[in-house]
């Protein structure tokens, strides 16, 4: 069977959309050619730079043929309707058949389809793939109107069987489809033809092209680690960068180069992210982790086995890092002097227009990090003071130059600023935790401002109304808040969120950011609204402590035999209550009690209650449920022995409000009507 | 060892790219005689990258960003420095190629150092325009940028126009080996009156730092902006057919001289340090709708290919 190799080649792809588009290439071509009829053994798909590819193995040669019945008009019908029936099948009336339907006779349309050679159908696949391919962003070029991501030079397409090649005929825009490339842009310019796809890879390879990404990544991977382990340093993993760079060469040659001994003094940080975001190089660690080399990657291998190009990136480095340098040591002379200066500075800087300038927003952190302080068992004053600083690096010049390295380069600032180690760490740990998987910070201090910056941060945006809506969240007021939720819960802090939030929709919010964290916790969703309906369900520590016990207490068989009685109790109650318009909740009297079984169960309660009461007073809700789960057997007994809607007018009130009974002990621990089931 | 010829000046390193984009069939063009923020901005490129008609331009074009000013003591940072331009349309399919001639023409050995294309979106707000392209990297340092116009004062750009960027001042120090932009030998070293590019230039990026940054009249500054924007709308609300010659004239050249001074002057405003964050947006609004009315009035022109 045939088989077929595509290549689309260009001028250079974005890095970042490389493998996105292979994707889209081998689906669109593969699904539009089994559409089609052509079913094939397997595809895969490659991108370089420079070129798109596909290699789809054993298709079949054409397809195969079929025949199409249709349904047309009832041959009483309108003339109209028949002329329209022919022209959509493209028949004559002799040609049509007439059968006995269950509605008389009606016209059919038997058309034979016969089968279309492959490359028919892989000329019209490939010409739609090419015109409606999802590139994030396209454009066009010269005077044509074909929208390609950069312009698209020529396409291969060649079907291949039993060692002959047949080049697919097939025009786009002027290109003409051909069985011959390009390899690598300088080291192997000239044309190559190829005859399928071992062929083709194979003479790719040879003009310094690697078809493979995967394969171009493991190149740099191995070369860099083995170039550095060789010196006995290390390359910092940066899988990011790996990729990027394996999408900006066909032909990866590693190159290792020195940093300049005027900058070793840098912060790691810095060195690494000028490094990445200024030059896309790798950087290389000794053993006691300071950076101090880099490796880059050319794209090409050169008589002076690159040693002008390493020259070149050392000197372009060089003027990056005496930048840094530059920023690094003015940032040095504020922070030793007057690093609060930087805060004042803030008052510039508008935070947002109508919440006012970041030195106002950094005011208000600092109030609420003094009140929060004393809960979490920080310092009032240092609490403040960190509060403060933590965001003092804003007006740095090294953030300004690389925002992302706001909180790292505070913490240098703070303690160069002889603030102390733990003032200086709430810099960089304020921000923390920066998404799910990021660490909570644990330090009193951090946690205080931590928690201040967070709530701060959401009561000023709720109080203008920006609040997160569907996917769009521009001020991560979402993470904002599970980042308050973590802080709390994984430092067991106690207090109630309403201590310091008025808005209730704010701590609805809080709330609806709690369920999503409990439930990707497996914690049940009608739990957490049975603990949610609680009081003091602002308290997050006592609310999950509640939501866990109870999540427990239902697994148990007594558990869940107790909520079916409590809704039973709850639901007769209930009718109870709005047929007769009234609240049965006086206190049921013993000695109205007929049965033993209805004995038993006062008995139960009275011990029971004996125990909730101060086991709820000491919020261990694992015993209180225990205490709960005795209730189970005598519940159920008494449901089976004892007509609730006695005759008699008093036993029924007595009775009633016996059910009322339980379900307070039992709601006293959490909202059992919102339980499921 | 090298088979490449290597220019020892920087006005060498612009005479090859004036003769090499000449010979390739280039208009060698002047700059334009007003300040402007880069070489886009000569209506050679903003002007001519609209219409039907075909067009290849390459020119200097000294560039203005008075934030960027550092009084002559950055390696590499100046207020004043300069660009060269060059504009094909329809951009040519071996554009890339050409271009790459090009870096040969001025001493770079394709055959020793690591050209890359790296991802670069080129947009300018001011002007209402955007392409798509790469920042070239040479050994890892970017030495131009390349766009293919896609739109221009809000026009799409039929056909695409190809452009390309040099940053003049960083590719020379870098063919030529020069750390500090001021040691830069400007005419031929070997001459007997040697000039480097700090004895051209390092007294007037102290006189324009300090100007830009401490001095410019930010009340004279802010008239200038409207009154520019009130002639360039004057302009363009004229009658298309001239009362005088009775010809049709539209008057989209003097129009975007208003444009272009409006942008430097914003510019000067923005390093006075007295355009807050939110104005910012709505001055770049106000020199964009400038830009989108000068564009629309050449569309109708002649030399956009409209039919006289």
């Amino acid at each position: 069977m045939p088989d077929l190799l595509i290549e689309l080649f260009s001028e250079e792809i974005p890095a970042r959309m490389q493998a996105r588009a292979a994707e889209d290439l081998k689906r669109l071509v593969t699904d539009g050619l089994v559409e089609a009829g052509l079913t094939y053994g397997g595809a895969e798909a490659f991108a370089t730079p420079r070129r798109l590819v596909l290699a789809i193995e054993d298709l079949l040669g054409e397809s195969p043929a079929v025949k199409e019945e249709r349904k047309g008009p009832r041959t009483d019908a309108p003339e109209k309707a028949l002329e329209g029936f022919l022209r959509s099948t493209g028949l004559t009336k002799d040609q049509l058949e007439a059968r006995d339907d269950k509605k008389g006779q009606v016209w059919f349309a038997v058309i034979d389809k016969p089968g279309r050679p492959a490359a028919e159908i892989i000329a019209e696949v490939v010409e739609k793939t090419i015109r409606n391919f999802p590139w994030p962003k396209s454009m066009r070029w010269g005077s044509g109107t074909l929208r390609w991501v950069r312009p698209l030079h020529s396409i291969v397409c060649v079907l291949s069987d039993n060692g002959e090649a047949n080049v697919v005929p097939l025009q786009i825009d002027g290109i003409t489809a051909a069985d011959t490339t390009n390899g690598h842009r300088f080291m192997a310019p000239e044309a190559i033809k190829v005859a399928g796809f071992d062929d083709y890879a194979a003479k790719l390879k040879r003009a310094q092209v690697v078809l493979s990404a995967a394969e171009r990544a493991d190149r740099i991977w191995n070369d860099a680690t083995q170039m550095a382990f060789a010196q006995g340093l290390e390359v910092v993993e940066d899988k990011g960068l790996l990729a990027e760079v394996s999408g900006l060469v066909e032909w990866p040659v590693v190159l290792m180069g020195s940093i300049d001994d005027a900058f070793l003094n840098l912060p790691p940080e810095v060195l690494q992210t000028s490094m990445k975001e200024h030059q896309k190089f790798f950087s290389v660690k000794d053993k006691s982790g300071r950076i101090v080399k880099f490796v880059t990657v050319a794209n090409r291998e050169t008589a002076d086995h690159g040693a002008t190009i390493l020259a070149g990136n050392q000197k372009v480095l060089s003027a990056r890092l005496s930048d840094a340098k530059f920023f690094w040591e003015n940032d040095l002379r504020v922070a030793q002097t007057n690093i609060e200066s930087w805060t004042d500075a803030l008052s510039n800087v508008t935070f947002h227009k109508k919440l006012g300038s970041q030195a106002d927003r950094i005011g208000s952190v600092e109030t609420l990090a003094r009140e929060i302080a004393p809960i979490v068992g920080a310092d009032v004053d240092a609490a403040e003071k960190a509060a403060r600083v933590a965001k003092a690096d804003l007006s740095s010049e090294m953030v300004y130059e690389f925002p992302e390295l706001q909180g790292v380069m505070g913490e240098y600032y703070a303690r160069e600023a002889a603030l102390g180690d733990d003032v200086a760490a709430v810099a960089r740990e304020h921000y923390q935790p920066l998404g799910p998987s990021d660490d909570v910070p644990t330090a009193p201090l951090s946690v205080a401002v931590a928690l201040a910056d967070k709530i701060d941060t959401l009561i000023g945006f709720w109080a203008i109304d920006e609040k997160p809506t569907g996917s769009k969240d521009p001020f991560a007021l979402r993470r904002a808040a599970l980042g308050v939720i973590r802080l709390v819960l994984e430092s067991d802090h106690r207090f109630g969120l309403k201590t310091f939030v008025s808005d209730d929709d704010l701590i609805g919010f809080f709330h609806d950011r709690l369920k999503v964290f409990l439930r990707d916790r497996g914690i049940r969703h009608d739990v957490i609204d049975a603990s949610l309906a609680m009081p003091n369900s602002d308290d997050l520590t006592l609310l999950v402590k509640r939501a866990e016990a109870l999540q427990y207490f239902l697994s148990t068989d007594d558990g869940e035999n107790l909520t079916q009685g409590f809704k039973r109790a709850f639901n007769i109650l209930k009718q109870a209550e709005d047929k007769d318009g009234v609240e049965y909740s006086f206190g049921p009297d013993p000695k109205l009690a007929e049965t033993d079984e209805e004995k038993a169960l006062f008995a139960a309660l009275d011990e029971a209650e004996a125990k909730i009461s101060p086991a709820m007073e000491a919020e261990e809700f694992a015993a209180a449920m225990s205490a709960m789960a005795t209730l189970r057997a005598p519940i159920d007994a008494f449901f089976e022995a004892v007509q609730v809607n006695a005759e008699s007018e008093i036993l029924r009130r007595n009775r009633l409000n016996l059910l009322h009974r339980i379900s307070a002990a039992c709601q006293s621990v959490a909202d059992l009507t919102k339980i499921e089931g | 060892m090298s088979k490449i010829d290597r220019p020892t000046s920087f006005q060498e390193i612009i005479l090859r790219l004036q003769s090499y984009w000449g010979e390739k069939g280039c208009a060698v063009l002047q700059p334009y005689d007003m300040e402007v923020g880069a070489g886009t901005f000569h209506p050679a490129t903003t002007l001519r990258a609209l219409g039907s008609k075909p067009w290849a331009a390459a020119y200097v074009q000294p560039s203005r960003r008075p934030t960027d000013g550092r009084y002559g003591e950055n390696p590499n940072r100046l207020q004043h420095y300069y660009q060269y331009q060059v504009l094909i349309k329809p951009s040519p399919p071996d554009l890339q190629a050409l271009y790459l001639g090009s870096l040969e023409a001025i001493g770079i050995d394709m055959e020793l150092h690591d050209i890359r294309f790296v991802e670069d979106d080129w947009e300018s707000p001011t002007l209402g325009a955007w392409g798509l392209g790469w920042e070239v990297w040479c050994d890892g340092m970017e030495v131009s940028q390349f766009t293919y116009f896609q739109q221009v004062g809000g026009h799409d750009c039929k056909p695409v126009s190809g452009e390309l960027t040099y940053g003049l001042e960083r590719l020379a120090m870098y063919v030529l080996g020069i750390d500090h932009v001021m040691d830069m030998p400007y005419n031929d070293p070997q001459t007997p009156i040697a000039l480097t590019y700090g004895d051209v230039f390092r007294q007037t990026e102290q006189e324009y730092s300090r100007w830009n940054f401490d001095v410019a009249d930010t009340d004279t500054l802010f008239k200038h902006f409207e009154d520019a924007e009130a002639e360039c709308h004057r302009i363009l609300d004229a009658e298309d057919v001239d009362p005088k010659t009775g010809q049709r004239i539209v008057m989209a050249h003097p129009a975007y001289d208003q444009c272009i001074k409006a942008s430097h002057v914003f510019n000067l405003l923005d390093a006075r340090g007295v355009i807050s964050v939110t104005e910012r947006q709505a001055y770049i609004g106000r020199v964009r709708a400038l830009a989108k009315a000068c564009a629309d009035a050449f569309v109708t022109t002649e030399a956009a290919g409209a039919a006289a």
